[in-house]
C-alpha cells in the first residue's frame, strides 16, 4: 500500500490520561477521543477524533496511513472504549421465552447478560448477530456458523 | 461521625475479604463490584468506600488505596454500556476502573457519598446528611413508612413459565359451570358412540351366525338391536350437538376477554415498549394468535379430551369382554404415544420459528406501506420486493424443514395402526380356532379398534396444535407478563388541584446505553412559562417524555406540587397536563371527537368554546358538515395549520394547569405560524407552560429560556439577559438572525 500518509495533527497524552490533539494551527483540544464511523463493518477505515463538545477536530482515512506511535496511541485509547464482547460459545440460556438470563464465553471472558427480548437481537449485513443486553452493551456474534453445535442449538430457538 | 444510612452490603463473594482490610470501627460507606478490568476484559474487582479513604481490589487480588483529601474527585462517564470512574487530583490521573452498567447504581451511590465525604474535609464540617429519606439507588424520596422503593424493586428478569397454556385458566374461570356442563355433556355422547360396536356381537353371534347354520332369522332381537344402533346414534348426535355448542361459545368468549385483556394491558405500556416494538408484530399477536389459541381450545382441545374418554372407556369395555384380546389390542398404544413424544419438541421449536418468520413478513409490510412515498420517490420497488421476496423465502425454508419431520410423522401412525389391526385379526382367528371367543366378539374388536386407532391418529395430531397454541399464549403472555416501565404506583398519593409547579432534581436519563439527560434540576414555578432551546439531539423532547411520565427517569425525580409524579396515579397526573405536539395525530373521526378526545362528556358549547379559543372554530365551519367532519386517516384532509389548531382546541378543553408544546409551530408557514400563536398564546394565559421552539422568535413570551445542550441545561435567563451573557443562546440567535437575514436577500432578488 501507500507510504503512511503525513497527517497534519499530533497526539500525546496528558497527565489525566486524556489524548491532548495539537492541530495544524498548534492549537491544542484535551480529551479528543477517536470514533470508528463503521465499528462493525469497517473498523480500520475511518476514524474521527472528537474534542470534548463533540465536534470532529480530525479525521483519518485509513488507519495504516497514520505513523506508529499515534496509532498506537490512538489504538490504545480505543481499546479502552470499545466494549463489544464477542460470542464464541453459549454455555447456558435461563429460558428460551424473554427475559431470559444468558451466559457466554466471550473473546473477553465468561458473562452473564439478560436478554430482554427477541427483537434486542438484530442481524446486520453479512451474517453478523447483534445482541443487546438489558443494560444496552452489545455482543456480537460474527459468524453464526462458527459456533459449536450446542450454542448454535440454543441461539436457534431466538431466530 | 457515623451517618444514618444503612450500610451498603458488600457482594457475597468479597465479604470476608474486604472486611479483613478495614480498620476496627471502619464502617464501609459504599461499595461497587468491579465486572471489567482497565483492558475491558470481564473479570472481578471492587471498590470500596469508608469515611477515610478508598479502597481498589484489581481482579488479580491486589488491593490499593487512597485517604480521602480535599482536592479529590471522582470523574464519571459511560460510553456504549461501559461506565468509567476515574479518581483525578489538580494535577493529574490516579486510578481509573471500568464496569458494566449493570453496576451503574452501585456506583453512582459511591460517587455521591464520595463527594459528600470529601466536600466535609474541605469544609471542616461533618458531611451533610441528605435532606430527605431517599432510595439509595435512584435518589427518589421514598414514600413514608416504607424502606424499600417501589420503582427500584420492580425490574423484571425472570422468564415466564413454559406451562403457558394452563394460564389461560385465569380466563375460563367464569366460565367453569359452562365447562362442567359441557364436559358433562361430552361424556354423555362419547358413551353414546361406544354403543353401535357392543351391539354387532349379538347381532353376529345370535342373529346371523345362526341363521347361517340353518336356523330361522330372530326378527324380534333383530330388531331390537337395530333399534338399540338407531337410537344409540340419535343420543350421540343430540349430544354431541349441544356440547359443541357450548363449548364453542365458551372458548370463543375465553379467546375475546384475552384479545380485550391483552389490548387494555399493552396500551397502558410505556412508550419505551412500543419504541422496541414493530407495530406488525403486535397486532398478529392480538389478533391471529388469540384466534389461534379460540379454534384450539373450541376445535383441538376438545377433540382431544374426547378422543382420551373415548379411549379410556373403550379400554375398560374391551377388558370387559375379553382380557386377553385386550391386552394384544391395546400393545401397540405404547409405541404410538412414545413416538409422540419424541417428535413434541421438535415440533414445537419448529412452529415457534414459524410465528417469528411470519411476524417478519408481517414487518416487512409494516414498514413499507406506511413508507410507500418513499419508495415510490426513490424508486425502490424491487429492492423492496426483493426484501419480500427474501422473508417468504425464509418462511418456506423454515416450513419445508418442519414438513419434513411433520410429513413422516402421520403415515408412521396410520402404518402402526394397520399393523395393530393385523395383530388383532391374526390374534382373533386363533382365539376363535381355539373357541375362546366367538366370531361377534371378534367384529365387535375390531368394530372397536377400528375407531380407537382413528382417534389415535388424529390424537398424534394435538402435539402440533397444542404447541402452536402454546406459542401463541406464550407470544401473548409475554406481553401480558410485561410490566409497564412507568408502573402505577401501588400507593397512589392523591393529586388535589394542581398548582403547577414543576421541579426537577438530580434527573438523569438513559435510553438504551446512551445518556440522554445527565444530572438536570430545574424549578419552575406555578403560571411560569419556560422555553426550551438547544440544538436538535440535545435532549429538548425527551425532557418533555420525562415530565410527561411517558417514561421515568433513570436517576433523580421529577416533582409536580412537591409530590414524586411516580406516586401519583397516571391518569390522575396526566389529566393536568396539556400537550400540543409538533405532528398533531387526529383519529379517526368527527372534529368534534377529536376535540374532545381528552374529555369525552364535554359538552358541545364547550367543544365550540374551546375551538374558538384555538382559532378553529372559523375553518371548521367552512368544512360541509362543520363540527360533524370526519377527519383522521382515511376522512377529510385538514391542513398542518388546520390540524395543529384542532389539536390546541383539544388541549384547551382539558384546562390543564401544566402545558407542553414540543415545536408546535415549526411544521408550518409564517402565515400559519402567526394564526396558531395567536391560539397558542390564549392557551397559556395563566398556566405553567413549557414551550420547545426551534425558532426563537416564538418564544419571545418566556419567562424564562432554558439552554440545553447535550442533556445538561447551559444556560437559564431570559431573552435580554442571554444575549448580554454572549453564551450559548446569543450563538443560536445569531446564526438565526443570519439565516433570517439570508433568507430576506435571496427572497428579494
Amino acid at each position: 500500500m501507500s507510504a503512511p500518509l503525513n497527517v497534519n495533527f499530533s497526539l500525546e497524552r496528558n497527565a489525566f490520561g486524556q489524548l491532548v490533539l495539537i492541530d495544524a494551527n498548534g492549537i491544542r483540544h484535551e480529551g479528543v477521543t477517536p470514533v470508528r464511523a463503521n465499528p462493525i463493518s469497517a473498523p480500520l477505515e475511518g476514524i474521527a477524533l472528537m474534542s470534548t463538545e463533540g465536534h470532529e477536530v480530525a479525521w483519518i482515512e485509513l488507519l495504516a496511513w497514520v505513523p506508529a506511535p499515534l496509532r498506537a496511541l490512538i489504538e490504545e485509547e480505543l481499546s479502552t472504549r470499545e466494549f463489544m464482547p464477542e460470542i464464541q460459545r453459549l454455555n447456558k440460556v435461563s429460558s428460551f421465552a424473554t427475559p431470559s438470563t444468558w451466559e457466554v464465553e466471550t473473546d473477553r471472558g465468561t458473562a452473564s447478560f439478560v436478554l430482554k427480548g427477541e427483537e434486542d437481537i438484530r442481524r446486520l449485513p453479512g451474517g453478523i448477530l447483534l445482541i443487546a443486553d438489558a443494560h444496552g452493551i452489545q455482543f456480537m456474534i460474527r459468524q453464526l456458523s462458527a459456533l459449536d453445535r450446542h450454542s448454535r442449538k440454543l441461539l436457534d430457538r431466538f431466530l | 461521625m457515623l451517618l444514618p444510612i444503612s450500610e451498603p452490603k458488600l457482594p457475597a463473594t468479597w465479604q470476608a475479604d474486604a472486611l479483613a482490610r478495614l480498620m476496627p470501627g471502619e464502617t464501609v460507606l459504599a461499595a461497587l463490584e468491579l465486572d471489567l478490568d482497565a483492558r475491558l476484559q470481564f473479570a472481578r474487582g471492587l471498590l470500596l468506600l469508608t469515611p477515610c479513604r478508598l479502597l481498589a481490589c484489581s481482579p488479580d487480588l491486589s488491593w490499593q488505596e487512597w485517604p480521602l483529601a480535599a482536592g479529590l474527585t471522582l470523574r464519571h462517564s459511560d460510553h456504549a454500556g461501559v461506565g468509567s470512574l476515574e479518581l483525578v487530583d489538580t494535577s493529574g490521573r490516579l486510578a481509573h476502573w471500568r464496569y458494566t452498567l449493570s453496576q451503574n447504581l452501585a456506583a453512582l451511590r459511591l460517587i455521591s457519598e464520595f463527594e459528600r465525604h470529601v466536600e466535609a474535609l474541605l469544609t471542616g464540617q461533618p458531611p451533610a446528611t441528605p435532606e430527605e429519606e431517599v432510595c439509595a439507588t435512584c435518589k427518589a424520596p421514598l414514600p413514608p413508612g416504607e424502606d424499600e422503593c417501589p420503582i427500584c424493586a420492580r425490574e423484571l428478569h425472570e422468564a415466564p413459565s413454559t406451562w403457558t397454556l394452563f394460564r389461560l385458566w385465569r380466563f375460563a374461570k367464569p366460565y367453569r359451570w359452562q365447562l362442567v356442563s359441557g364436559f358433562a355433556l361430552m361424556t354423555g355422547a362419547t358413551a353414546a358412540t361406544l354403543v353401535p360396536p357392543y351391539l354387532t356381537m349379538p347381532l353376529m353371534d345370535k342373529v346371523l351366525i345362526p341363521y347361517q347354520n340353518g336356523q330361522p332369522l330372530n326378527t324380534a332381537l333383530e330388531i331390537k338391536l337395530l333399534a338399540g344402533l338407531f337410537g344409540a346414534a340419535l343420543l350421540s348426535w343430540s349430544l354431541g350437538w349441544a356440547k359443541t355448542y357450548i363449548l364453542a361459545l365458551v372458548s370463543e368468549r375465553i379467546s375475546a376477554d384475552l384479545r380485550t385483556t391483552t389490548y387494555e394491558h399493552l396500551i397502558k405500556l410505556s412508550l419505551e415498549y412500543f419504541g422496541g416494538k414493530r407495530t406488525g408484530d403486535l397486532m398478529a399477536r392480538i389478533g391471529s394468535e388469540s384466534d389461534r389459541i379460540s379454534v384450539f381450545l373450541s376445535m383441538h382441545a376438545l377433540d382431544f379430551i374426547t378422543d382420551v374418554l373415548m379411549i379410556a372407556m373403550t379400554t375398560v369395555i374391551l377388558f370387559s369382554i375379553n382380557p386377553w384380546l385386550a391386552l394384544v389390542t391395546l400393545l401397540p398404544l405404547p409405541l404410538i404415544m412414545w413416538m409422540i413424544h419424541t417428535v413434541r419438541d421438535r415440533l414445537r421449536t419448529g412452529f415457534e420459528k414459524i410465528d417469528r418468520v411470519w411476524g417478519e413478513v408481517t414487518n416487512i409490510l409494516a414498514d413499507t406501506i406506511p413508507g410507500i412515498r418513499v419508495v415510490k420517490a426513490f424508486a425502490q420497488e424491487k429492492r423492496e420486493t426483493q426484501r419480500f421476496r427474501e422473508a417468504n423465502a425464509h418462511n418456506l425454508a423454515v416450513n419445508d424443514r418442519i414438513n419434513k419431520t411433520w410429513s413422516l410423522f402421520s403415515p408412521t401412525v396410520t402404518l402402526l395402526t394397520e399393523i395393530g389391526l393385523l395383530v388383532v385379526w391374526a390374534f382373533g382367528i386363533w382365539q376363535v380356532s381355539k373357541n375362546d371367543i366367538t366370531v361377534g366378539v371378534l367384529v365387535a374388536f375390531l368394530a372397536y379398534i377400528g375407531r380407537f386407532y382413528t382417534r389415535l391418529d388424529s390424537m398424534s395430531r394435538i402435539v402440533s396444535v397444542t404447541q402452536k397454541a402454546a406459542a401463541g399464549a406464550k407470544r401473548i403472555f409475554d406481553i401480558l407478563d410485561h410490566v409497564s416501565s412507568v408502573p402505577e404506583p401501588v400507593k397512589p398519593v392523591p393529586l388535589p388541584s394542581v398548582q403547577g409547579s414543576i421541579q426537577m432534581r438530580e434527573i438523569g436519563f438513559r435510553y438504551g446505553n446512551r445518556s440522554v439527560i445527565r444530572n438536570l434540576s430545574l424549578d419552575i414555578k406555578p403560571g411560569e412559562m419556560i422555553g426550551l432551546v438547544g440544538h436538535s439531539g440535545s435532549g429538548k423532547s425527551t425532557l418533555v417524555n420525562l415530565i410527561c411520565r411517558f417514561y421515568d427517569v433513570s436517576e433523580g425525580a421529577i416533582m409536580i406540587d412537591g409530590v414524586d409524579i411516580r406516586s401519583v396515579a397516571i391518569a390522575d397526573f396526566r389529566r393536568n397536563i396539556g400537550l400540543v405536539l409538533q405532528e398533531p395525530f387526529l383519529f379517526f373521526g368527527t372534529i368534534a371527537e377529536n376535540i374532545a378526545y381528552g374529555k369525552p362528556d364535554a359538552t358541545r358549547a364547550e367543544i365550540i368554546a374551546a375551538a374558538r379559543a384555538a382559532h378553529a372554530h372559523e375553518f371548521i365551519l367552512r368544512l360541509p358538515q362543520g363540527y360533524d367532519s370526519i377527519v383522521g386517516e382515511r376522512g377529510q384532509g385538514l391542513s398542518g395549520g388546520e390540524r395543529q389548531r384542532v389539536s390546541i382546541a383539544r388541549a384547551l378543553l382539558i384546562d390543564p394547569a401544566i402545558l407542553i408544546m414540543d415545536e408546535a409551530t415549526s411544521a408550518v408557514d409564517t402565515e400559519t405560524e402567526k394564526e396558531i400563536q395567536r391560539a397558542l398564546d390564549n392557551l397559556v394565559q395563566g398556566r405553567t407552560t413549557i414551550a420547545i421552539a426551534h425558532r426563537l422568535s416564538t418564544l419571545r413570551k418566556a419567562d424564562r429560556l432554558v439552554v440545553m445542550d447535550r442533556g445538561q441545561i447551559v444556560e437559564v435567563g431570559n431573552h435580554d439577559e442571554l444575549m448580554a451573557a454572549e453564551g450559548a443562546y446569543w450563538r443560536l440567535y445569531q446564526a438565526q438572525l443570519r439565516n433570517a437575514e439570508q433568507n430576506l436577500l435571496e427572497g428579494g432578488e
